[in-house]
């Protein structure tokens, strides 16, 4: 059996929460509310994460561009997506939303900064 | 040098002063926008992580998301600004003129002006601040600094972390040195519940396996020419160290989240009013200072939490700004201050009018749950499920509640108390 400690972060109330899975079965403690039940659900079942850093960009005027993952990926999935952006170089200029690096871990990494080209 | 007239001058190009040029601009006011670096946007341009513009935008967007559509929309607006512009000081003449001298690559300008909206934003409290004794090797940077060198630069600060401070910031920042391969080896926190939000523990801590040390301190830097270890205290229940339960930390790096103060630099030579609790002025619903015609929003009133809160303030500011000049003085007469009853650390505005619907902005002193936040004078009475000092009260008091408030009542009380 699979158990875990969670704080739900749903509302204020920041119920503690107990999980116990076992075969696909769930079992939840602690929450105050439905909501707080789902969230915990989604948790253990599937959590997932925007993930996000910089990258290096040659002659702009800024020296790097931050970016993120369009979507939240597998919780799982960070180190791929942080191991895939580790080496990245781009080209100024950059504007918001540009794509940086496509389709990793089901979605695209995408500029959230601008940078003018100098 | 040059001498110009103005209706307003803004002094600081983060959120708050972009939302209070633009607001002052769409008012149809000669305003001229001042900011000391060579960029427009402050602190937002460095903050990579989600979690901004959910109130004002009704989007979650970067910081830096958020900060480029801002200003966006001052350009659009057509607001006049200045950059490299730094403010050397600010001179009361009468309650309808002041004079404020900047230094600017065009030269020195002396800038007559009306009014003055103060959005300087915050300090970060240094590590002198937080009685750490021992060496002062390289590799201790505040957090602000250590993401200015990550997130503008792309330098990793060092490998081996130990972060002083569980407020948002630290906690951002010690999942983005996770993130970036460097260890943190632990969070040090004095008070025994985190700083900042839940949500950042559950996904900058518990995600990356970084150990929170409640109710500890860093007592002692050690190291030559770099951090080589950090001297961790348990305190009681007075804060204070207790003797026999040091303990080291190896690492190279130290990150000191120990809080925001406003930055009120030339505010406090203006004399204006402060208050201890906030570490800003004290001001009226229109966020105006005790000194006329001086105004004040975002980090440099209050420490918000939110971005969004900071640029509400920099609306409020302005619109003070646009009732000050049509009435020559913010008209109101007769202010009810707002009283810090049970369990409220802070609260701003610290007067209100009754004569117009107001947001207050306050704080708790301790985490509770299932409890009403009240003002008992006018029958205001919100059920939460728990209050945290890391989350700010927002409130909107209608000014119809005031109405049942007879005249010589010059003070309500805002408190919380169990259900």
């Amino acid at each position: 059996m699979k158990t875990a400690e969670l704080v739900c972060i749903v509302c204020p109330a920041s119920c503690n929460l107990k999980v116990y899975l076992e075969d696909n079965d769930l079992k939840i403690e602690g929450a105050s509310c439905p909501r707080g039940v789902e969230f915990a659900k989604n948790e253990v079942m599937n959590p997932v994460r925007y993930v996000m850093s910089v990258v290096k960009v040659r002659g702009g005027d800024m020296p790097t561009v931050s970016v993120i993952t369009r979507k939240p990926v597998p919780k799982d999935c960070i180190w791929r997506v942080m191991e895939a952006l580790a080496n990245v170089e781009i080209e100024a200029p950059v504007e918001i939303g540009d794509i940086v690096l496509r389709d990793i871990c089901g979605t695209d990494i995408v500029a959230t900064r601008r940078v003018k080209k100098l | 040098m040059k001498i110009l007239n103005y209706d307003t001058v803004i002094i600081g190009g983060g959120p708050a002063g972009i939302a209070a040029a633009i607001r002052t601009t769409e008012l149809g006011l000669k305003s001229v926008f001042l900011e000391n670096r060579d960029v427009l946007g402050g602190i937002p341009l460095q903050c990579v992580h989600p979690g901004f513009g959910l109130h004002y935008f009704r989007e979650d967007l970067t910081g830096t998301e958020f900060i480029t559509r801002l200003i966006d929309k001052l350009e659009k607006t057509g607001v006049e600004y200045i950059v490299k512009a730094y403010v050397h000081s600010v001179e009361y003449k009468d309650f309808d003129k002041k004079i404020v001298n900047v230094i600017t690559p065009r030269g020195v300008l002396k800038i007559n002006t009306k009014t003055v909206v103060f959005t300087t934003g915050a300090r970060e409290r240094h590590i002198f601040e937080i009685g750490v004794v021992g060496d002062r090797p390289d590799g201790i940077y505040t957090a602000g600094e250590a993401q200015t060198l990550m997130d503008i630069y792309g330098i990793l600060p060092g490998k081996e972390v130990v972060i002083v401070g569980s407020g948002d910031v630290g906690l951002i920042m010690a999942r983005r040195f996770a993130l970036e391969g460097a260890k943190v080896k632990a969070v040090v926190e004095i008070l025994p519940y985190p700083g900042g939000l839940m949500r950042n523990v559950m996904q900058c801590l518990i995600d990356f396996n970084i150990p929170l040390l409640l109710q500890h301190t860093v007592v002692k830097v050690v190291g030559r020419k770099r951090v080589e270890r950090i001297v961790v205290a348990k305190v009681d229940k007075d804060l204070k160290p207790i003797k026999g339960t040091e303990f080291e930390i190896p690492c190279d790096t130290l990150v000191i989240s120990a809080g925001l103060r406003p930055y009120i630099d030339l505010l406090e030579k203006l004399e204006v009013v402060v208050d201890p609790s906030t570490g800003g002025p004290v001001v009226n619903e229109y966020l105006e200072t005790s000194v006329p015609g001086v105004f004040v929003a975002g980090n440099a009133l209050v420490i918000n939490d939110l971005v969004d809160y900071a640029v509400e303030q920099g609306e409020l500011a302005a619109e003070g700004v646009k009732i000050f000049i049509e009435n020559n003085g913010i008209p109101t007469k007769t202010w009810r201050k707002i009283r810090k009853g049970k369990s409220i650390r802070l609260a701003v505005p610290h007067m209100v009018s009754g004569e117009r619907d107001v947001i207050l902005y306050a704080r708790v002193s301790i985490p509770e749950k299932n409890v009403f936040v009240e003002i008992p004078e006018i029958g205001f009475k919100m059920f939460s499920f728990g209050v945290r000092p890391a989350e700010m009260l927002r409130l909107r008091l209608g000014k119809e509640m005031f109405s049942k408030l007879s005249d010589n009542v010059n003070e309500i009380t805002l408190e919380v108390k169990p259900r």
